[in-house]
């Protein structure tokens, strides 16, 4: 396909989407530039052998005079329609003249019809780009506006009418071409340009009074180079299948003279008799496009590398290797003498039942253990805390619980039952059944965990059909959805009923979230951060809605949260995780007293809800190690001021205390004494920051 | 979706204004006497004065172009130089060809390439690494080579199918059909490819969007989440990208129209540019730039329809 008009193929699938994203991609590829020098990319295979191959091609083909074997038109006619032979090493054509002479002949107008395309597109694009992401305003709508049109224009018409005016040359047509390619890169330019002017040394030339085009020329230009040259490169490749596409057509280099298209042609009209002559000439165009793509695609890539240290392919490599070893790990049988799936655990009180669970998400590093051992129940009617900052295996023991870990991740270890019934192994098909109407989920993220192309009624009514054996009528269904609206809360069910996800807000979306995660009568909901992200008014509002479901239905929520106050008002047991582990587990009310644990102490420590007033805040020093930089010992052991060497020395096992509770600590009567001392409040066991 | 389709219009009164225009600016560009240059050498001077005269072209521009948009409001497009037809009617004699090849082949692209999309993204693997070879070749590959390997491989040596030539689907539907099965590959390959490309990188973001993973966990089948949820969703940037692929592929529909003898639009504006035949050209570029602003217009339509939040604005 020859783009001609519009963006060309190559930009629209590998330097850019369509639309809005082109301008989003480019300026997160923007950092990077300056980094990446045309030598770091020339040292990948995957630019290297196509600029060697181009640089060859290309000086080939001018240098025809002086390494052509034959000349470009010299007829054999005792030779003809031969096949590859050491005398023409790429055989010949109907008339007995020598392929590859004509080949590299006939590259030279291909090459001069690029270099015109894209000599006119740069020397345009480049300041419309610039003039239009720099000054903004009315120059940029403006130019946009312009822009829009181009890009609806037919642009085979516009070359067409060049070649009927002028019709023995391809310069004017080559011109045009150039034109019609200044939309696609004076996009990028723009984006670029954009980005580029938000940062701070562009604003401090422009504060000491240089004018517009002296920043422009001296501050933008340079690092508006790289994209320009990738997206122009990709029209390359564009504009040589437009010059072989013209001269395939006829119009140009006239017979006898040799052009690749017009070589493709001539091959055509033998097809019958010779099908050999379709392939030098049809390969050599392919490959070069292809190089120009390539080209392209590598510096590209090269920006992103020197970001990131390894090139985008290896990084998937490494990411598809990993997921495989995730797979084989969660196929690797589990330890033996665990029952069965399907098999009832005897006299469990318990309505989830979490032991040693483990999960592994794939990295590009490698299997990542993510949650290691986690063992908590949740019974019938309980509302449970789980509770950890960021990044501590909260939302990812959630999910696994639910047989849906995220980022391609595998239970792989451990169990969960849920009604004396194990689930963690069970077939998909069964566990999808379990999903809604056994356990039920809310997210953090109310808008964006609702499909935005659906309205409410519809997603409520499809959730309801699901839970519904049979297929019960249409009106029964609404009348249930409506039902569900107002018992979560929803003053005016059948207007929301009748709204799209960005029509309502995030409480009334979280409600709503809400009222189909209940669609199912579900006996657990799992709740992960459903207040994080609203407003402070709302989320009390949806607390409360969720204290009132709980306490009316007898149903059993698991919370993830880091946020002691839900803890406080809605839970009775705290499950706090550090880390991939649980550090502690203890009654709400206990451990509000006072935490058996120093990670719980210093988050309660950390907690503007429960501090009292003329108390400093404070924050917990340094970070939670990420998986795979786990220390063997305490993991809380670096932050903690309570910590000795013995903490560190070997992994702390989790203790069992008495009032159901346990932690993982071994310096329990410390904080102990500390808390009690000193009333706890201004002495915090942990390293403050 | 009112302000979308307005934006639409607003675009396209300008792009067949200014297509026409230039168009009409050619008979200007022409270097010396424009009835002596169509003419030859060999014309007399009372050929080239009558030519003058029928074209117009002793008036000035604006003239000439003011004239030819009130004929165009009688149907009227002038008649061909090269054998003094009606161009009006030598187009629509041909419009159906051109229809029948691009709207097959665009429709049939959509399809097949949509669904290997979805297939390679509901199934990540050898499938969509293939998909990322095939997209490279769809892209570097001429489609004028592609449409003679076709011909080679499908027609010459297997004889499955005829190369050459156009039935109406009036004569036989049948046959319309196996006439154009080539043409339609040649064309609508790369269009498919990209359209599998893009609909297997948008079905991957939202198939890992948050709403599928709610969905999911409160018990959605999987079937459910690829053809409702994530698809309807896909489909979005999707179609967006459907009416610039059109523009591209009119040139390659041009060249696929010379390749396999089918006696469209495409093939009379290359023999009319290669005789300068204007009128014809002018009326080309209308009716293939009405085409154009017909489906930008279909895709601005199929996103509003797509898109709530266009919907209800």
């Amino acid at each position: 396909m020859i783009p001609v008009g519009g963006e060309p193929e190559g930009g629209q699938m590998t330097a850019s989407p369509p639309g809005g994203a082109a301008q989003l991609a480019v300026p997160a590829e923007q950092a990077a530039w300056r980094r990446s020098s045309a030598w770091q990319v020339l040292r990948k295979p995957a630019a290297f052998l196509p600029v060697i191959f181009l640089a060859g091609i290309i000086v080939a083909c001018f240098a025809a005079p002086l390494i052509a074997p034959y000349g470009p038109v010299t007829q054999n006619l005792t030779q003809i329609n031969q096949g590859p032979s050491w005398q023409h090493l790429l055989g010949t054509d109907t008339l007995g003249r020598d392929v590859l002479s004509r080949l590299l002949y006939g590259g030279q107008a291909s090459f001069i019809g690029v270099a015109e395309a894209m000599a006119v597109a740069v020397i345009l694009a480049v300041p419309i780009g610039l003039a239009s992401g720099y000054l903004q305003g009315r120059t940029d709508t403006a130019i946009s506006r312009v822009i829009d049109v181009l890009m609806a224009v037919p642009g085979i018409i516009i070359l067409l009418m060049a070649l009927s005016v002028f019709g023995n040359s391809l310069t004017p047509a080559m011109i045009a071409l150039g034109v019609l390619s200044v939309p696609s890169l004076a996009r990028v330019v723009r984006a670029a340009t954009i980005q580029v002017s938000s940062e701070l040394y562009v604003a401090a030339a422009r504060v000491v009074g240089l004018k517009p085009r002296q920043v422009m020329r001296r501050h933008i230009l340079p690092r508006v180079v790289g994209p320009v040259v990738v997206t122009a490169s990709i029209l390359c490749g564009g504009a040589l299948l437009v010059q072989t596409g013209l001269a395939f057509l006829g119009f140009g280099v006239r017979p006898p003279n040799p052009s690749w298209g017009s070589m493709v042609q001539e091959a055509g009209t033998v097809l019958y008799v010779d099908s050999w002559l379709i392939w030098p000439s049809g390969l050599i165009i392919a490959l070069t496009v292809l190089s120009f793509i390539l080209i392209g695609d590598a510096i590209r890539d090269s920006a992103q590398l020197s970001r990131s240290g390894q090139t985008p392919a290896s990084r998937r490599a490494a990411l598809r290797r990993a997921e495989r070893a995730a797979a084989r790990v969660s196929e690797a049988p589990r330890e033996p003498g665990q029952p069965q799936h399907g098999e009832a655990s005897p006299a469990s009180p318990a309505l989830l039942e979490v032991t040693d669970l483990s999960v592994v998400i794939p990295t590009t590093d490698g299997v990542k253990t993510v949650v290691e051992k986690v063992s908590f129940s949740v019974a019938a009617g309980e509302a449970v805390a789980l509770v950890g900052e960021s990044g501590c295996g909260k939302t990812v023991t959630a999910l696994s619980i639910l047989g849906l870990p995220p980022g391609g991740g595998h239970i792989s270890g451990g169990s969960v039952r849920f009604r004396g019934t194990r689930i963690d192994n069970l077939p998909d098909a069964d566990w999808r059944k379990l999903r809604g109407s056994g356990i039920s989920y809310i997210a953090q993220e109310p808008i964006v965990s609702l499909d935005p192309s659906y309205t409410v009624g519809n997603q409520l009514i499809e959730m309801i059909r699901l839970h519904t054996s049979g297929s019960p009528r249409k009106a029964a269904v609404t009348t249930t959805a409506l039902e569900l609206l107002a018992r979560c809360g929803i003053a005016q069910p059948r207007e929301v009923f009748r709204l799209y996800p960005h029509q309502i807000s995030g409480g009334m979306a979280q409600r709503v979230s809400i009222a189909r995660a209940l669609a199912g009568n579900p006996q657990l909901l799992i709740a992960d951060e459903p207040t994080t992200a609203l407003d402070v008014t709302i989320q009390a509002e949806i607390l409360d809605l969720l204290h009132d479901l709980q306490a009316d239905s007898a149903m059993s929520v698991l919370f993830v949260t880091h946020d002691w106050g839900v803890v406080a008002d809605i839970c009775s047991k705290a499950v706090v995780m550090y880390a991939g582990q649980v550090v502690e587990v203890s009654p709400v009310a206990d451990v509000l007293a006072a935490a058996c644990h120093p990670y719980t102490d210093a988050l309660l420590r950390a907690n503007p809800h429960l501090a009292e007033p003329g108390d400093r805040l404070q924050e917990i020093a340094g970070s939670v190690p990420p998986p795979g930089q786990w220390p063997v010992g305490c993991r809380f052991a670096r932050r903690c001021a309570l910590a000795t060497d013995e903490c560190a020395a070997k992994p702390i096992p989790i203790k069992q205390l008495t009032g159901q509770r346990a932690t993982r600590c071994i310096r329990t009567d410390e904080l102990a004494a500390l808390q009690h001392t000193k009333d706890g409040s201004r002495n915090a066991p942990a390293a403050t920051a | 979706m009112l302000r979308l389709i307005g934006r639409r219009l607003l675009i396209s009164v300008p792009v067949v204004f200014v297509v026409t225009a230039l168009s009409f600016g050619l008979l200007q560009l022409l270097p010396g006497n424009a009835a002596e240059a169509l003419l030859g050498p060999q014309a007399t001077p009372q050929e080239i004065a009558g030519l003058t005269k029928s074209l117009g072209l002793d008036r000035p521009f604006y003239d000439q172009y003011w004239t030819w948009l009130a004929q165009l409001g009688h149907g009227n497009l002038g008649a061909s130089l090269a054998n003094g037809q009606s161009v009006t009617s030598l187009l629509n004699q041909r419009l159906g060809v051109s229809v029948s090849l691009m709207s097959g082949a665009l429709i049939g692209a959509i399809i097949i390439g949509g669904a290997i999309g979805i297939l390679s993204a509901a199934r990540p693997g050898v499938l969509s690494r293939l998909l990322d070879l095939l997209a490279i070749g769809g892209l570097a590959l001429p489609a004028f080579w592609i449409a003679l390997v076709l011909i080679l491989l499908l027609s010459t040596k297997a004889k499955l199918l005829p190369a050459l030539g156009y039935v109406p689907p009036s004569t036989s539907l049948a046959s319309w059909a196996r006439f154009l099965i080539l043409p339609w590959i040649a064309l609508g390959a790369t269009i498919a490819t990209i359209i599998a490309k893009q609909t297997r990188d948008a079905m991957s973001d939202a198939l890992a969007a948050p709403y599928v993973t709610s969905l999911r966990a409160n018990g959605t089948p999987e079937w459910k989440l690829i053809f409702k949820h994530a698809l309807r969703n896909a489909a979005i940037p999707v179609v967006t990208v459907i009416g610039l692929l059109f523009v591209g592929a009119l040139s390659t529909a041009v060249i696929a129209e010379q390749i396999f003898s089918l006696p469209g639009l495409g093939s009379a504006i290359v023999t009319a540019t290669t005789n300068r035949d204007i009128p014809v050209i002018q009326g080309i570029a209308l009716y293939l730039t009405v085409i154009v602003v017909i489906v930008n217009l279909l895709v601005d339509l199929a996103y509003g329809w797509l898109n709530p939040k266009v919907r209800a604005s």
